[in-house]
């Protein structure tokens, strides 16, 4: 933490703002109160008890009374923090509706679009069909942002479907990798993988494991200059398995990796190269190795590239 | 020619792809509530059902517990097309009896088409 952000670290009712929130249903304000109350009541202790030791009723009557000052604080926290998660939980669930009520058209959209390119309902001009493969892009990306939206979501109300249990990673790898070739050709980008041999299962949800790591390479190739080469590596470290993915693509600059796995955030250079993205790739392929008890980093350098690497824990029979 | 019943709320994606599946020479027969479509489904027999699980009148859960209790009805393949993708109700499908369960927004026409070509096979 830089001395910026330390300063910023005690702009209180900046935070209460960001919230939405009144002093009096903002945590911090609160804490704060309680804080200085909790020093004052010390305070004013010293000095009765030098004062008044000798008549033990008023010193009974001061503590009740700040006792019941200091409960009705923390009834006031704990409430503003029940407000915080009510709402959060709201934002959550409104997401999820959205996101389920615009599945219905947007695969109207692409069936029907997919219906009218395939030449079924008559021929197309070459003309027509550049602009039906605009459409067709667009609601693709529609599609994943609301797909990746749900995830999202459900990470945040741990509702995401994981059934956890031993798989081996490789498996799941070469899974991913299959089905991303055809892409990295196409962007004439080898993959090259380099697993250890007689890796042990790890504990997790594969269907999870996989989506984190198509996220990882799907990045990998997008950013990618020209030709270019990914590796991919897993291997045993201590009671772990470690994925890694090395790539030579544009990296990221300095300023932006402390807030690389942020929701909704797209580093400047992603932006300048790709205007694709919904920017929560990462945020869910963090959310997902944390849930799994795993850990997950990175190293880069812009114009050098980037090394993503996650470690999940090796199954204990 | 094979006969496929189409239960399904939505129009628009009813007509897609039932268009592509009559071009395909299927017989497509369709409803736009669970209630009708169970009917139909006792009336016509058809090879194959495709089944949506939010309908009005009777959801796809009552319809396939139906269609799998019945006797005439029971060895038909049902297909769950939805775009409710969570494990809960994948699970509770297939447990019902459905032979297959899609994700309609993970899936292309082409992709739909196929799956129904190779249950059908």
């Amino acid at each position: 933490m830089d001395f910026k952000n330390f300063l910023e670290s005690f702009n209180i009712l900046g935070k209460c703002k960001r919230y939405g929130l009144s002093p009096w249903q903002c945590p911090q304000f609160l804490f704060l109160v309680m804080g200085i109350v909790i020093i004052l009541s010390e305070f004013v202790f010293y000095f009765l008890g030098s004062y008044y030791i000798k008549d033990p009723k008023i010193v009974v009557l001061v503590i009740s009374g700040l006792t019941g000052i200091l409960f009705i604080i923390a009834f006031t926290i704990v409430k503003g923090f029940e407000n915080l998660a009510e709402s959060n939980r709201m934002k959550s669930e409104f997401i999820n509706i959205v996101s389920h009520q615009l599945r219905a058209p947007l695969s109207n959209l692409s069936w029907t679009i997919e219906l009218i390119m395939s030449g079924r309902l008559g021929k197309i001009e070459a003309g027509q069909l550049e602009y039906f493969k605009i459409l067709r892009e667009n609601n693709g990306r529609m599609k994943d942002l609301v797909s990746d939206l749900l995830t999202v979501s459900r990470l945040q109300s741990a509702n995401l479907s994981a059934r956890e249990k031993p798989f081996f990673i490789e498996e799941v790898t070469t899974e991913a990798i299959k089905s991303f070739s055809p892409y990295a050709k196409a962007s004439n980008i080898e993959i090259k993988t380099n697993f250890e041999k007689n890796l042990p299962e790890i504990f997790a949800s594969p269907e999870q494991v996989k989506m984190v790591i198509e996220n990882l390479l799907d990045n990998a190739i997008r950013y990618t200059k020209g030709k270019g080469k990914i590796e991919v590596s897993i291997g045993k470290e201590n009671n772990s398995v470690l994925f890694s993915i090395k790539d030579m693509g544009v990296g990221i600059p300095k300023n932006d990796q402390k807030y690389l796995f942020q929701k909704f955030f797209r580093s400047e250079n992603a932006m300048k190269r790709q205007t694709q993205g919904s920017g929560l790739g990462l945020y869910i392929a963090k959310s997902i190795i944390e849930n799994s008890k795993g850990k997950i980093g990175f190293a880069s350098q812009e114009n050098i590239g980037t090394t993503f690497w996650f470690a999940l824990p090796i199954n204990k029979k | 020619m094979k006969k496929i019943l189409f239960i399904e709320d939505e129009e628009a994606l009813q007509k897609t792809l039932s268009e592509v599946l009559t071009q395909e020479d299927f017989k497509v027969i369709s409803s736009l509530d669970g209630e009708t479509g169970l009917e139909l489904a006792k009336k016509e027999k058809p090879d194959l059902v495709l089944l949506d699980l939010i309908l009005p009148k009777m959801n796809g859960f009552d319809v396939l517990a139906s269609l799998k209790s019945c006797e005439e009805t029971k060895e038909i393949p049902v297909v769950v097309m939805t775009n409710l993708e969570n494990l809960e109700n994948v699970e509770r499908a297939i447990e019902a009896g459905a032979t297959t369960y899609l994700c309609k927004a993970q899936y292309s026409l082409t992709e739909i088409l196929e799956k129904i070509k190779r249950i059908l096979e």
